[in-house]
This record gives C-alpha cells, structure tokens and sequence, in this order.
C-alpha cells in the first residue's frame, strides 16, 4: 500500500474518486446538486466554499456516510452503496478519516484509539499493535502520549492524535474534515506540512473540507468551491489559478478574502 | 502507493547483520510489509541481534526484493529509539527516501517522559479514601445549598427560571411514565397479595390481605416504586441532558451569560419532578390496589369484602405519609440527577459515568431517606 512507487506511472485509472450528477439533500432540503468532478491519484484536493454550503456533507457523501439523493460517487470505480458488504469492508480498510470534532473514542487512551482499525482489520499481535501506535504517534508528534486519554490533551494535539489513527492502516485514501478548525495559525500550518510529508512518504490520495486561505493556497493541488447560493460547484481547478482566471467573481473574492485579487 | 508487482509481496522478510569495525551493516531483504506481519522479525528479536554484535553504528540497507510500509517503519522507528537511548550511531540513508523522510517526522518531537505512576500506600490509599469522601459530602451539601438558595429567589421571584421548561418537564416526568408506573404498581400489588395470602391463609385470615395490600402499597411501596422508576427514567435523563451540556461548553454559556445554572436548569426540572411524583404515587397507590383485588378475588375474598376492608384499614394519615415520602423522593431524585450532570466531565464517557452515577446515587438516598422516615413517623406515631 505504501511505498516507493507513489510515482506509480502512468495508471490507467488516474481517478480515485469521480463524481458523477451528485445532488444532496436533507429531508426536502437541497443541499447542493449537478456536482460532477473527478479527484485524480495523488492529489491533494480540496472542497471549499462558504460556511454552510455543504462541503462537510460532500464529505460524508464520498465516505459512504450519506447516500446521494442523485447521482452517484465512485470510489475507485466502485459505488459504495451498490457494492457487497465485503467490497465496502475493503474500500473502508482503505480509508482514513479524521472528523472537525476530532472523533476520538473518549474512554480510550491514545494508543487504544490507534489500536482499533488495528484490531479491525490486521491480524497483529498486542505487541505489534503497541509498536505501531507508538510509531504512528511518534510520526505526529505524540510521542510518549500513548497512555493519554483524548480529554487530558490540547485541541491541536487531538485532531494529531486523529491523524494518527487515520493513518494507522495506511490507507490510500486520506480525508480530512476542517482539519485546522479550532487551531492557532502555527498548529494548523504543522498539521498542513505533516499532511504533505505523510502523504509524500507514503503516497496515496488526500481530500480536504476546508475554508482556511492559508491551507489551501499551502497544500492545495487541486479543488473545487462549492458554492451556498446558487447550490452548486462554481469551479473546478487549483486555487491559485482560481484566485486569477475564475470566471465567477464570489470564487475570486474567497480566495483574495474578499478584496480585489 | 500501489504496490509494486504482486509477486514480489511473498518474498519473506529476513535480515542478515555483518560487524566491521564497530558498525554493524544491516541488510533488509524481501517484502516488510503489514500483510506477511505474522512472518516479519519483531522489532525486539531485530534490536536484540543487532545488540548481540555490541556496534556504535547501525548502518541500514536494503536487500533483494526490498518493499516496505508501515510494518518496517515501525520496526526501524524503534530501533531508532533504541540508538538514541544507548547512544548508537542510526544510519538508514540507503534506505529509500520516503523512509527517511518519516523516520525524520516521525523523531522530531521528543518523547514526552511517561509518569511512572507512584506508589500509593495503604496509609495514603485511606487518606485518599476520607479526601474523596469529604469531597462527595461537600459536593453534596453546597449542590443542596445552591438548589435551596435558588428556591429562595424562586419564592421572591428573581430566580432566572422559564415556566416553559417547567410544564415541558412536567410533561416529560408526569403523562409519560403512567404506563411503566401502572405496570410495576399492578404487579406489585400482585405480589404483596400473593405473599400475604399464603401467611394469613394459615390463620384463617386471609381477608386480612386487604389490609396488608391497602396498608403496604399507600405507605411503603407505591412512593418507592415510583421513586424507584423515576430515579431510573427521569433521575438518568436529567444527569445525560445536563452532562451533555456540559460537554458542549452549554453550561459555560449558561454561567458568562450571568445565568445561573441551577436556578435556569436545575429548578424547573426539580419541581416538575415534586409536582408530579405525588400524583404519580398516588396513581400508583390505586392500581396496586387493583393488583391486591385481582389475586384476593381469586383466594375466595370477595371483591366487596376486599373493599370494605381497604376502606376500614387506611386513614387520611396513611395517604399523607405516603404523599410526603413521594415528594421528598422527588426532591432527592432531581438532586442526584443534576448534581452529576451539571459536575459531569467533558467527555462522552464522562456522561454515561454521570448519568450511573445519577441513578446510583438516586437510589441510595431513596432508600436512606425512607428508612429515616419510617424512624419519623415511628416516634411520632403517624
């Protein structure tokens, strides 16, 4: 799964995540609709738009959480909701996911969290689960905070110790929702370069929901802005040259903070 | 990410040590990977053969066939550790970048010194004991000063309480629980009966059950049944909603919005539960009187003979120690409750311990109460 072949050549399935006519919906309520773009391997793409505009639920959508009042999303050529138990246990052994809220289990310690896609999904021993929550920790910069429980650690250092277990399986797939909500300026901009080295050394795919400038001029490969009013994708393409050549003025004003860019 | 051709993954992991003048060269071959984990060398079999050639350099390369993920950095993260803890030189820049690359993050930040936790002897385990004890006490006794202070205010009508809350509390503790109540009273009664009956019944008295049923359902159980039921339906409730608020940060708001707490949630879910619970006692009082007529009626007493003999067994008085229980059970069943919900931790697994801690409590001053009523009303001779 990891590995030196992050370069992997030309593959003949350069999209990991396409979406295809997506509309989304709460009860009566039209989120967003005609969503159609692709996430191609090795990316780092990021949804963004104003507050509400339905990035988080995009998301959940792509993680097989929500199912699209419309349209399909496919991940790595597969629907989730048509697939077989066993092809969505494989797709969810390939993903990993850190909430806004963080989502650690409150009543595990730190290594205990790491150790639950473990358990899951490996057929490692005790030690070898205590060895690799070590490492993954040590690898956020949580080294020696194995025996913590999420409540006794910094805000900054939780959405860490999410990463950490997000990534405790390798996956291919990393998604991230608002990972620097709640972060000083200096703990969001780590989180973002630990982010790019992970996924640099280990390859594979990054989704971010976010609406920090910063962060997404930073890291940002590719994106795409959703948009609250009109309820649907407004452009498709990397921030920066959005931030010039966007034909839509609400998505270069985001991007220049609302002055003229 | 996609692994390299598929066969190369059975290769099986193995590693050869060769010393030369204090460095040891490792070399890693085959596939160290996660999915043939059970057929890798464990990191303390590798650090303990490398150990075993006693180098101050460990130097890494890699072998034929040569794959890894997180299986192998784990490994090379703790002898990693290892080196630094015994000052070896910790070479692995013939290994691929991206190994490199993680052992670097991955060694950036220093380990954080675990806290050996220290051991706590017997003297200080009791000292513990009586600290945490005194600590409950005190807790206790300022929670029932805070609610009584907030009832002061109430009566001057200055407290920060919304009628509102109150009837959607009522509403919530009263209408609501009739069924589970109407159950457990029914069956209760039941019991009472059936267990009086076969004693009596060597006597010759078994009409005397009425009695026993009328005097045992209004003084005694009807208030602790439907204690008992609201301490595990309402008391439970109230600490999950308040300990969630407090794990929301909804307690604080409360609090810098300059409102108090109890008066602005405390009150209205308290005097719905005093408002109700007599109602509900009583309510419980008739139908285990039907449960006692049901089985009696079926023990040759008949359904008038019963009824007389509840009429002629039962005061005013009886009904009252009843009520007053009932009311003072209210009273500690809403303490309970909110006191751990408003004290509760922040954390989801800090409101399940709230809300056991809730009905626990609950249950203990419910019965403490009742037996120092039952002294009461003794020496008064209610």
């Amino acid at each position: 799964m990891t590995n030196s072949s992050s370069d992997g050549g030309a593959n003949a399935e350069t999209n990991v995540i396409d979406v295809r006519d997506v509309t989304m919906r709460y009860g009566d309520r039209l989120i967003q609709s005609n969503l159609n773009f692709p996430i191609r391997r090795g990316d780092i793409f990021v949804i963004m738009g104003g507050s509400g505009c339905g990035k988080s639920t995009l998301l959940k959508h792509m993680i097989g959480l929500q199912q699209p009042a419309a349209g399909e999303i496919l991940v790595e050529g597969k629907n989730f909701f048509t697939a077989t138990p066993e092809q969505q246990l494989a797709m969810r052994r390939n993903w990993g996911i850190t909430y806004q809220l963080g989502g650690l289990f409150s009543d595990l310690t730190l290594a205990e969290n790491i150790a639950v896609p473990l358990q899951q999904y490996t057929q490692f021993s005790v030690a070898e689960i205590r060895d690799t929550a070590a490492y993954k920790l040590a690898l956020v910069g949580l080294a020696g905070f194995d025996d913590f429980y999420p409540a006794e650690i910094s805000g900054g250092m939780q959405k860490r110790a999410a990463l950490a277990r997000a990534i405790a399986l390798d996956p291919e797939l990393l998604f991230f929702d608002e990972p620097s909500a709640g972060l000083d300026p200096l703990s969001s901009q780590r989180l973002d370069e630990l982010i790019v080295q992970i996924r640099e050394s280990m390859g594979g795919t990054v989704v971010i929901v976010t609406h920090e400038l910063a962060s997404i001029f930073a890291i940002a490969t590719n994106s795409v802005f959703l948009d609250a009013d009109s309820k649907t994708q407004l452009d498709y393409g990397p921030p920066r040259e959005l931030l010039h050549n966007s034909e839509h003025e609400v998505v270069r004003r985001f991007l220049a903070r609302g002055e003229k860019p | 990410m996609q692994s390299g051709s598929a066969n190369n993954s059975t290769t099986e992991a193995t590693f050869s040590v060769r010393a030369n003048a204090g460095t040891a060269l490792i070399e890693l071959i085959g596939s160290w990977r996660a999915a043939s984990v059970s057929a890798l060398p464990s990191a303390t079999h590798l650090i303990e053969t490398i150990d075993a050639e006693k180098c101050t350099r460990w130097e890494f390369q890699p072998g034929a066939d040569f794959a890894w993920d997180s299986a192998c950095m784990t490994r090379l993260f703790l002898c990693a550790r290892h080196c630094e803890q015994q000052n070896i030189e910790f070479d692995v820049s013939a290994l691929p970048a991206g190994i490199n690359k993680l052992l670097t993050v991955a060694s950036a930040v220093k380990p954080q010194d675990k806290q050996d936790a220290a051991r706590i002897g017997v003297l200080q385990r009791i000292r513990n004991g009586a600290r945490s004890l005194k600590k409950y006490v005190v807790d206790f006794l300022g929670f029932v000063g805070a609610v009584i202070l907030a009832l002061i205010k109430l009566c001057s009508n200055r407290a920060n309480m919304r009628a509102r809350d109150f009837f959607y509390f009522v509403e919530q503790c009263g209408p609501q629980a009739l069924g589970i109540v109407a159950l457990i009273a029914v069956l209760v009664g039941m019991i009472l009966a059936y267990l009086g009956s076969v004693q009596l019944r060597q006597f010759g008295a078994e009409v005397y059950v009425a009695n026993l049923v009328t005097l045992g359902m209004v003084r005694e159980m009807g208030a602790l049944m439907t204690a008992v039921i609201m301490a595990g339906r309402t008391g439970a409730a109230y600490a999950a909603q308040l300990g969630t608020m407090q794990a929301n940060e909804e307690i604080d708001a409360i609090t810098t919005l300059g409102i108090s707490p109890v008066e602005y949630l405390v009150l209205p879910r308290m005097l719905a539960l005093v408002a109700v619970m007599p109602l509900l006692c009583i309510f419980a009082d008739v139908l285990g009187l039907v449960g006692g007529a049901l089985v009696a009626t079926g023990m040759d007493v008949s359904f008038t003979q019963f009824i007389s003999q509840a009429r002629v067994s039962v005061g005013f008085d009886d009904i009252a120690t009843g009520v007053f229980k009932s009311i003072v059970f209210a009273i500690l069943i809403a303490i309970a409750g909110c006191q751990a919900g408003l004290q509760s931790g922040r954390s989801s697994a800090a409101v399940g311990q709230a809300t056991t801690r809730a009905v626990v409590n609950a249950i203990v001053y419910l019965v403490i109460a009742d037996a120092a009523l039952n002294i009461l009303y003794d020496k008064l001779q209610l």
